[in-house]
């Protein structure tokens, strides 16, 4: 089978961080210290439709947070405009949705993101990637595809795997705003809350 | 029906200095009519984002007025965007809407539901503090003081006069003011300068 440049198919050696370093493998991904770094970044908004991966963890609590407000849109797009107007005004916003919403959204990242420069902060959840697994190398196309896209978009992405790599957040938060430029946080495993915590 | 110039018209007496998004066709008369103002914003990017970012300006400056003039096309684009509103509810949110049931810079082609669809209805129903429509020029500018003097977030429906594609050339598009970066960053300084 003939492969285009940006193959995506098994094996797909894209530029993402996810392929340039081992993934450490049996650490967990923790709610209250991504919600934490999310806070020292300095964001205010929460601009989300709901996640599998990061519904427990990140969506619910955030919900109960009065420190930071919460925004539920219909569709992902729309996020990208809200999280845009944030911006002019100075307030920062993260962007909380899927895979799948980030597909959907991609003109509206092209648009407004890209060519207009602007800091669009995404965090998001990789639905069904397997722990440990780069994102280009797991068993589901919607996950491979995402970092060949956000290459081939010039969009700067990390992926976020274990607690290790939570300093990884304010960094990018801060280089979205003041660059500014969009930036994309991928989480790769299911994120945890304390369930004595999470029924509160 | 009014027309397009119109509408912008009776609408800038009442909002000479409020931020106002605009799309396409409304965005053209927009800077035609009020050019070169730190408070126009236009560069919604991606079609159907207008009443997005102007939420997010809502939200950003709860202080200042924001006025969205979508499009019929661009709202069909976004419809979920009503019911985000709605659930938000920013009081100082102004959403209207030039009903010309017509992509009009994409060829004159009708929009879906162009003689079924009642927009207002449908602003109504996803929750909108107020929804109104209005066919009459004269009508609408009795009671658009009201509208803006009273809290968000209101839908207000325009029934426009389509362009006769073979017969009326577009309203000018001034691209510089449009879409440029300089634009933006002005808007930018305006806004998130805190005046």
């Amino acid at each position: 089978m003939r492969a285009g440049r940006f193959s995506i198919g098994v094996g797909y050696g894209g530029q993402g961080r996810c392929n340039l370093e081992p993934m450490t493998n049996g650490g967990e991904l923790s709610g209250p210290a991504i919600i934490s770094e999310i806070k020292r970044s300095g964001i205010e908004f929460i601009l989300s439709v709901p996640d599998m991966t990061t519904s427990k963890g990140l969506l619910w609590p955030i919900s109960r947070d009065p420190e930071l407000k919460l925004v539920r849109a219909c569709k992902e797009g729309e996020t990208v405009g809200i999280g845009a107007g944030l911006s002019y005004c100075n307030r920062r916003a993260l962007l909380l949705f899927q895979n799948t919403g980030l597909l959907d959204s991609i003109n509206a990242l092209r648009a407004v993101a890209v060519e207009y420069k602007l800091p669009i902060c995404m965090m998001v959840g990789l639905l069904s990637k397997e722990p440990g697994v780069p994102p280009t190398q797991s068993n589901y196309y919607g996950v491979r595809i995402v970092e060949p896209i956000l290459d081939a978009m010039g969009i700067h992405h990390e992926c976020l795997e274990t607690d290790d790599d939570l300093p990884l957040i304010k960094p990018m938060v801060d280089r979205c705003y003041s660059t500014p430029e969009p930036v994309a946080l991928l989480i790769g495993q299911p994120v945890a809350w304390p369930d004595e915590v999470a029924s509160i | 029906m009014m027309t397009r110039k119109e509408a912008m018209a009776t609408l800038l007496t009442h909002a000479r200095d409020e931020i106002i998004v605009a799309v396409y066709s409304m965005a053209f008369e927009l800077v035609a009519q009020r050019p070169d103002h730190p408070l126009n914003y236009t560069s919604v990017g991606a079609m159907g984002l207008a009443s997005s970012h102007g939420l997010g300006i809502a939200l950003g400056r709860p202080d200042r007025k924001v006025i969205v003039f979508d499009g019929d096309g661009s709202l069909l684009m976004n419809l979920g965007t009503l019911v985000t509103i709605a659930s938000v509810a920013p009081l100082n949110f102004y959403h209207f809407l030039s009903e010309n049931r017509t992509y009009d810079v994409n060829g004159g082609h009708t929009v879906p539901g162009g003689e079924t669809a009642d927009f207002a209805g449908l602003a109504a129903a996803a929750g909108y503090r107020g929804a109104h429509a209005f066919s009459d020029k004269d009508e609408f500018a009795a009671n658009l003081g009201g509208i803006l003097a009273g809290p968000g977030p209101v839908f207000t429906s325009l029934r426009i006069v389509p362009r006769d594609q073979t017969k009326e050339a577009p309203t000018p598009a001034d691209y510089p003011q449009l879409y440029t970066a300089k634009a933006r960053a002005l808007f930018r300084a305006t806004v998130g300068g805190g005046d």
